[in-house]
């Protein structure tokens, strides 16, 4: 009897507890259903409230659909989880912490949903984020990797001789942002060992290049010139002032910036293509990273990964992330490079920078 | 006539306060409001501090103060703050992650864009073209990624237009070199009411809006650097064209029916209610506002050359007035009310002009103490509301009094 008597509150606890369950996964469903210009808003804002009003146990249902519908809908999520938490912490209520660090260990779970449940524990308990921090030293996400490798310079720069050195390389095998690479090598050049920062970063350096084809009133970029038909590198083709031939060039520049003017001499209104082929060990996801202020276009295996026709407003590393899947062996890009006719002087620059590398910027390098 | 009067009720705005500030230079995008009082003495009456960088003017709606400010190695932080005018405390904070590029020129920021509001929902624009809809406490009313609907709108320097409410239309200006846009996007559902192909050119400046008279339609204002279009803001149809070129980065004002667009120095033009193109009043390079934006008060327009020289003329004839050289650089756009306007350099030195002076005048002066160490700097433009002045920097908001 008694038995029965606690497992009958139980029962009904439990029975209560359902449609909580329901109504929660009803409104993340309708969050993560929202797309492309707008669709789904209507529904998803009702749905953003009304989660919201759930609570913190609403929080690992946000995390469990984020990272798979999209960027646009990840800042639904985020957006609701950040007010969940808010609003908690205002009211002193406790947020899920020992669930939320369970799912930021747990490597399977979206990238950008084990960043947010990062930035919430970091909301609700700086101090667990700080214990947490430095054992993300390797993890897969970019980010989270951040904070990890800030400890580690530092403590590096505590350092002299032969052991800042080796704390300078542990932090260069972890480290996969620009700035933080930079400060690494700095200090490693200091300390008198040169960083290959070509090679950690991955850029390709070897290219056959051909020029100049025209771009008169920016026309070439898109007219298919015979590259883009066809890669065959011992062809000759009609120029704009006459035949072109393919050129072997290797790239000197510590970030890989291959610079047409070099082998073209400093020419205006033309398009240059440069080609590579990557050898990749493994069939694999991976991303072309670009940096380039001219008009481009690039091609993985003779399909067009992105384009952009805009000219001399800024170059930086990884300025383009194009997501592609490369084969097995040997791998084609190709790069169209198109130049203006602007004559200022910040208008010279004619030149790409391109690397292979995995989501955390991690460098993939040929496997010959 | 029926359709005519929908039209008219459809695009009337949601009636604002008259202390409210509710976009990029306040009011009509005037950078001035009747009610506001410019201290000729300001001292500093409170600062809330920003996690991150930004240029986006505050923008304010009652007591509420919005900002926005972006953090992070990249940028790739955006944030939405919300404080009380009173006192700087925060009523509440939103973060969104960049879903676009954040690159941008290291000077600005990909919090560039000042917010907007129709009085019930806050917009908030950024760089990285995100732009989210809140509604005044805080709650999320829709999202955009509008470079994850069209992969090529950016811009490698940053963009930086301010969106306007004009009805039931937010206008989007999201032009740029390759794939150039302005968009009217549904206040209420985030949704597209029309799509416009522009110019692929970069376009900084910010839309105007312009009426014939109190009693008609709005007309919203685009300007590229091939010059001025008249938009009506529900359809989004071309009602006129002026094709003698425009900043880029410096925006138009409108007073008394007629636009100061910048340029070829400034041209004064009256639009036409036949859709024909806009009649030229006048034209002057006397005035010549190069990036910052001129605004009008009692009666002259005031514009910053290049060199900080503060240059003024009569809005009905054009005829250049006293010219003030103040300490420069300047990035941000003056405002004014009570005859004085407030100006203030990257530095933070807060200027204040008393335009009644015969020639003009210095009135008065405050050194913002900004974060020391950094390389902050100010280049957005004040925003006014009854007694106060607010301003933002790249670390702070801060209220000015008496």
């Amino acid at each position: 009897m008694l038995s029965r008597l606690i497992v009958l509150p139980a029962t009904i606890a439990l029975a209560s507890l359902a449609p909580l369950r329901a109504a929660v996964e009803d409104s993340v469903k309708t969050l993560a259903a929202t797309g492309r210009e707008g669709s789904g808003n209507e529904a998803a804002s009702a749905a953003w409230k009304a989660v919201v009003g759930e609570g913190p146990h609403a929080l690992l249902a946000l995390l469990a659909a984020t990272g798979k519908s999209g960027p646009v809908t990840d800042n639904w999520l985020r957006l609701a989880a950040d007010a969940i938490a808010d609003a908690a912490l205002h009211a002193k209520q406790p947020l899920p912490l020992a669930e939320l660090e369970a799912f930021l260990k747990d490597t399977k779970n979206a990238d950008a949903a084990r960043q947010l449940a990062f930035d919430l524990i970091a909301k609700a308990d700086a101090a667990l984020a700080e214990k947490i921090e430095p054992g993300l030293v390797n993890d897969p996400v970019q980010e989270l990797r951040r904070g990890a490798v800030a400890r580690l310079i530092a403590a590096a720069k505590a350092r002299t001789g032969d052991d800042a050195k080796g704390a300078y390389l542990h932090a260069l095998d972890a480290v996969r942002d620009e700035d933080q690479t930079n400060e690494i090598a700095g200090a490693l050049k200091k300390l008198g060992m040169t960083v290959d920062l070509a090679k950690h970063f991955g850029f390709l350096m070897k290219w056959d290049v051909i020029a100049p084809f025209d771009n008169t009133n920016q026309k070439g970029f898109d007219t298919v010139f015979p590259p883009e038909r066809e890669v065959k590198t011992d062809a000759e083709y009609d120029g704009k002032a006459g035949k072109v031939k393919w050129k072997t060039v290797e790239s000197k520049d510590e970030r890989g910036k291959f610079d047409f003017n070099k082998p073209f001499g400093s020419l205006k209104g033309v398009t240059g293509y440069a080609v590579t082929t990557f050898d990749s060990a493994t069939e694999r996801e991976a991303e072309l990273r670009l940096g380039c202020k001219n008009g481009w276009k690039v091609w993985l295996n003779g399909e067009l990964l992105f384009s952009r026709d805009e000219y001399h407003r800024g170059s930086q590393m990884d300025q383009y992330k194009m997501k592609c899947h490369l084969k097995k062996g040997a791998n084609t890009i190709l790069v169209k490079c198109c130049q203006d006719e602007q004559t200022e002087q910040w208008t010279v620059e004619w030149e790409f920078q391109l690397r292979v590398c995995d989501s955390t910027g991690a460098a993939i390098l040929a496997a010959k | 006539m029926k359709r005519l009067l929908a039209f008219s009720l459809a695009a009337l705005p949601f009636p604002l306060a008259a202390a409210d500030w509710p976009q990029f230079r306040g009011p009509d995008s005037a950078g001035t409001v009747a009610d506001a009082t410019i201290p000729a003495k300001p001292k500093i009456d409170w600062t809330a501090p920003l996690p991150g960088r930004g240029l986006a003017s505050p923008i304010i709606i009652g007591k509420k103060v919005f900002v926005t400010c972006s953090s992070g190695p990249k940028q790739e932080r955006l944030h939405v703050f919300c404080f009380d005018s009173d006192d700087g405390k925060k009523f509440w904070e939103r973060q969104l992650k960049a879903t676009g590029r954040t690159m941008s020129h290291p000077k600005t920021s990909i919090a560039a864009c000042t917010p907007c509001s129709d009085g019930k929902r806050v917009f908030a624009l950024f760089s990285s073209n995100d732009l989210a809809a809140f509604d005044l406490d805080g709650n999320l009313l829709w999202l955009r990624g509008l470079t994850v609907d069209y992969p090529n709108v950016s811009n490698s320097l940053g963009m930086a237009s301010s969106p306007l409410v004009v009805g039931e239309t937010l206008v989007t200006v999201i032009e740029n070199d390759s794939e150039s846009y302005t968009v009217g996007i549904d206040v209420k559902t985030g949704r597209n009411l029309w799509k416009l192909e522009r110019p692929k050119a970069a376009n900084w400046s910010s839309p105007v809006t312009w009426r014939a008279d109190a009693k008609s339609a709005p007309v919203v204002v685009l300007q590229s650097s091939k010059g001025l279009t008249g938009v009506d803001p529900v359809t989004g149809s071309v009602l006129w064209n002026y094709n003698e070129g425009a900043s880029t980065s410096s925006s138009s004002v409108v007073a008394q029916g007629v636009i100061y667009a910048p340029s070829n120095g400034i041209t004064a033009l009256s639009p036409k209610a036949d859709g024909s193109a806009p009649e030229r009043v006048w034209r002057s390079n006397q005035v010549n506002p190069k990036t910052i934006s001129p605004v009008i008060l009692d009666g002259k327009i005031f514009a910053f050359n290049s060199a900080g020289v503060l240059a003024s003329a009569e809005i009905k004839s054009g005829d250049a007035k006293w010219k003030l050289r103040l300490t420069g650089p300047f990035s941000g756009s003056p405002v004014g009310a009570n005859g004085r306007l407030i100006c203030v350099n990257e530095k933070g030195l807060v200027q204040i002009v008393d335009v009644t002076a015969p020639e003009g005048a210095l009135a008065g002066q405050l050194q913002l103490p900004l974060k020391e160490g950094s390389k902050e700097m100010v280049l957005s433009t004040p925003a006014l509301s009854g007694k106060n002045v607010f301003i933002r920097t790249d670390s702070a908001l801060w209220r000015l009094g008496e």
